[in-house]
């Protein structure tokens, strides 16, 4: 066992590791809480919110796609990483349309969960206030574009969990935009509300239709305790 | 015509052999037959392929030059550059608009002419430059354009442009239809080339890691501006495992102001194939790939005759040289309008046929690179160095430039100057001699690297071109006096919303973010309080975005405003908030509907 593990720190505290995790992956399982938003523990990794950069051996890297070696010095909790990763969530929020007091996820929305957590209190850069039109052709699940983060995650679990790639990208640049397997949108897909891709979209994009309101507003996941305490609930149960 | 086009995107899948990896190929002879891939022959292609048509999709969505949509016969395609705009290419577009009855980004409606924007097509020192289809026009005025047009209408119309074998351009005979060579200054690099040089012939006379050996004293760098020493690069690459080896030239030379890559495949391209072909020999490869930025597409009749001597002549194929199983062949990639794809993984997702976005490294292409093989991507201009290495020797390099920096740089100069064009210079010159050489001493600032790259105000023109201190791919544009630097910050930071593959938040949203910024400011909205967030915003998109576009689109911003801050101050609001929206854009539609000015005015 020994001879397989290696260690690293983050901001000072030793993090055991084992090879072919990543920097995200050993932090997780140490209680180190490294705030991202597209990375799902069962998902591919696709790197696109760069919310979880680190400084690593001294240069900016994203944790979950960097792979954990002996001896990596990482800064996770500092003043101006935290500064860069609110400017990350403000940049989301003004980019699509995200009225928290009234969307579905409220209180189970990764993206306010953060906003939270990183001290966001309302953005300084300017509204974009796209208008993309919402696709309600499926009988039981809509898409809400306005929503939607390009985060990868239902792109890839379509693919691999579900075997059906209802999902991908289109366009480039601030004209991407999320994607669906047939001219007709979803409706015209093999998309079943018991997806996988339909239960780990981080945001209110992907919304199964008379569901939204099973757990109350106020008695949601992050009405209950910040985004990522799970996690950090490791290390306190641990002796150092 | 479309109703087929079905079977015919069927047939072209099988031309390539079903192989997903040459999406970009069968896309492209799709559109070449139908001028836009409608959905039937997406059906058709995915079916073919056995992939989803929303992965087509995603591929075709992503590069400039494939429509989804039926386009103009003829699409016109202006540059866009502070070049171009310096020479006049805003006059010319009003030409073109005027000539046939079009806005920009219209098309005809007897499917005739699309008139549009472009990102810079390498043509700089001969702006106002355009595309028509693949043909390149060159150093435009208005005048020239109703002949233009006029000979376009003239020849178009009776062509069904499906007949069209492929590559074959009836544009080719416009009016300004002429490249000029851009060569000024040659130097060692480039002089005394006569015929074909014997850099395989003296590579073949080594082992394949002296050849790498060889490299590594020469202390050639990349030339693409990182400067990657080659000899590592390419014994990394040798010793990584993998079924097959491959060699990527890099010729999707995409910065705004580089051409020099265009001058070595126009005019020196067995070089260029001599150096690819040693790097075969050195890494183990058998093939070798030459991606070439759609914008170049002009080229490609040239080049496939150029590779094909080279098989007759026994310099491509099997037994190169008549070094028994040495066998290595080159194939080109025509690229479909993307700058991030100058970025090397980037570059190998578009070689796979996939969008062009970059991937996240480790692994590095030399572990891992196209077809997850490894491969050593390098500079157009570093094959054309590496031949002249294994020709004259590591030493005869290493006699040229710097300590760190050998041999000599191909610079390409464009803007306010008197001789733009392509400068052979030793590395460690200084700004103000090659200013000098150029007729640019006058020069009020000058943008080395392109919009990526750096400002240079004049109290920093003692600083030299080479690795350490300014590293560059080539790209010099010389702004003179009079010349507006926001205005231009301003086009540069629009080239990168344009250019932004979207992929990450940081730069997908940033650069807009930017972008939208340097237009208040330009507009002399802008407090103390804009300026200092645009600050703040351009350095978490330089920390946080995924590669090399998003660290460096703040570049033109942040420079100016070390370099020129007086500029900048002088365009400040003098209130110490001013809304992003004035109250007049904010009334515009009431305004609009009423049909009258709000009676107050501006509050």
């Amino acid at each position: 066992m020994d001879a397989e593990t290696f260690r690293f720190t983050v901001d000072g505290i030793n993090v055991e590791a084992t090879d072919g995790q990543s920097v995200m992956e050993a932090c997780d399982a140490a209680g180190i809480y490294i705030p991202r938003l597209c990375y799902h523990p069962d998902l591919k990794t696709s790197g696109t919110c760069r919310v979880c950069t680190c400084k690593i051996n001294g240069r900016n890297s994203a944790a979950c796609v960097t792979p954990a070696a002996h001896g990596l010095v990482i800064e996770n909790d500092t003043p101006q990483l935290t500064g860069d990763r609110r400017a990350i969530i403000e940049m989301l929020f003004v980019e699509g349309n995200h009225p928290c007091p009234y969307c579905v996820a409220s209180g189970d929305c990764e993206l306010q969960a953060l906003g939270y957590r990183l001290g966001m209190v309302a953005p300084q850069q300017p509204y974009q206030s796209p208008v993309r039109k919402i696709d309600a052709t499926h009988p039981d699940i809509y898409l809400d574009h306005e929503r939607c983060i390009l985060c990868a995650r239902c792109i890839d679990a379509s693919q691999m969990e579900d075997g059906k790639t209802v999902f991908g990208f289109e366009g480039r640049g601030i004209a991407m935009r999320l994607n669906v397997d047939a001219k007709g949108g979803l409706g015209d897909t093999q998309m079943a509300a018991i997806d996988r891709a339909a239960s780990v979209c981080p945001v209110a994009c992907i919304v199964v239709k008379r569901d939204s309101y099973r757990v109350p507003n106020g008695s949601r996941r992050f009405d209950k305790s910040p985004i990522g305490s799970d996690i950090e609930a490791r290390r306190t149960g641990r002796k150092s | 015509m479309s109703a087929n086009s079905d079977l015919t995107a069927a047939a072209i899948v099988k031309e390539f052999g079903a192989d997903r990896s040459r999406l970009l190929d069968i896309v492209e002879q799709v559109q070449r037959r139908f001028g836009h891939i409608g959905d039937d022959a997406i059906q058709a292609i995915a079916m073919e392929l056995g992939i989803h048509r929303v992965e087509i999709e995603d591929m075709i969505s992503f590069y400039a030059f494939f429509n989804r949509e039926p386009r103009g016969r003829f699409r016109i395609r202006l540059s866009k550059t502070p070049i171009s705009f310096m020479k006049g290419a805003k006059e010319v577009a009003l030409a073109f608009e005027k000539a046939l009855g079009l806005s920009l980004g219209e098309t005809s409606a007897d499917g005739a002419f699309t008139l549009e924007w472009t990102s810079d097509i390498g043509m700089a020192d001969q702006e106002p430059a355009a595309l028509v289809n693949a043909t390149v026009l060159t150093a435009l005025t208005p005048g020239d354009v109703p002949h233009i047009v006029a000979a376009l209408r003239q020849r178009g119309f009776d062509s069904d442009p499906s007949a069209n074998p492929p590559y074959a351009r009836p544009e080719a005979t416009l009016p300004k239809a002429v490249i000029k060579s851009s060569i000024v200054k040659l130097g060692p690099l480039l002089s005394g080339l006569s015929g074909r040089t014997d850099g395989i012939g003296a590579a073949l006379a080594l082992s394949p890691d002296k050849v790498i050996e060889e490299m590594t004293k020469s202390k050639l760098r990349g030339r693409g501006g990182a400067g990657f020493p080659t000899g590592m690069k390419w014994r990394f690459t040798r010793k990584a495992v993998g079924a097959d080896h491959y060699v990527v030239c890099n010729a999707d030379e995409g910065e705004p102001g580089t051409f020099k890559d265009r001058v070595l495949l126009s005019e020196f391209p067995d070089l260029v194939f001599d150096g690819m072909t040693i790097a075969g020999y050195a890494l183990g490869a058998r093939h070798g790939l030459l991606y070439l930025r759609g914008e170049y597409a002009y080229m490609w009749d040239v080049l496939q005759e150029v590779l094909k001597n080279r098989r007759g002549l026994g310099l491509l194929g099997e037994n190169i040289g008549g070094r028994e199983g040495f066998d290595f062949d080159i194939r080109i990639q025509l690229g479909a309008g993307a700058y991030i794809c100058g970025e090397e993984s980037a570059l190998l997702e578009s070689l796979e046929g996939k969008r062009g976005a970059p991937r996240d490294r480790p692994p590095f292409p030399t572990e891992r690179g196209y077809l997850r093989q490894p491969t050593a991507i390098d500079n157009v201009e570093t094959f054309a160095c590496a031949a002249r290495i294994m020709e004259k020797g590591a030493g005869w390099f290493a006699g040229f430039g710097t300590a760190q920096s050998t041999g000599t740089k191909l610079m390409s100069v464009s803007g306010d100057c008197a001789h733009p064009g392509v400068y052979e210079v030793p590395f460690g010159i200084t700004l103000n001699e090659l200013l000098d050489m150029v007729g640019g001493s006058d020069a009020q600032y000058v943008q080395v690297s392109g919009p990526s790259g750096q400002s240079i105000a004049p109290k920093d023109f003692g600083r030299r071109i080479a690795y350490e201190d300014m590293s560059t791919g080539g790209s010099m544009m010389v702004f003179g006096p009079g010349r507006d630097v926001l205005e231009i910050a301003l086009q540069f930071a629009d080239f990168f919303v344009a250019e932004s593959c979207g992929w990450c938040t940081p730069c997908r949203v940033g650069t807009t973010l930017l972008k939208q910024g340097m237009e208040k400011i330009v507009a002399g909205r802008a407090t103390l309080a804009d300026i200092a967030e645009m600050e703040s915003l351009g350095n978490t998109v330089m920390r946080m975005s995924r590669c090399g576009l998003g660290q460096t689109a703040p570049n033109p911003i942040l420079t100016t405003m070390r370099n020129f801050p007086e500029l900048y101050e002088a365009k400040l609001a003098a209130a110490p908030f001013t809304p992003r929206v004035t109250l007049h854009d904010a009334l515009r539609e009431a305004v609009a509907v009423q049909g009258r000015e709000s009676a107050t005015g501006e509050i």
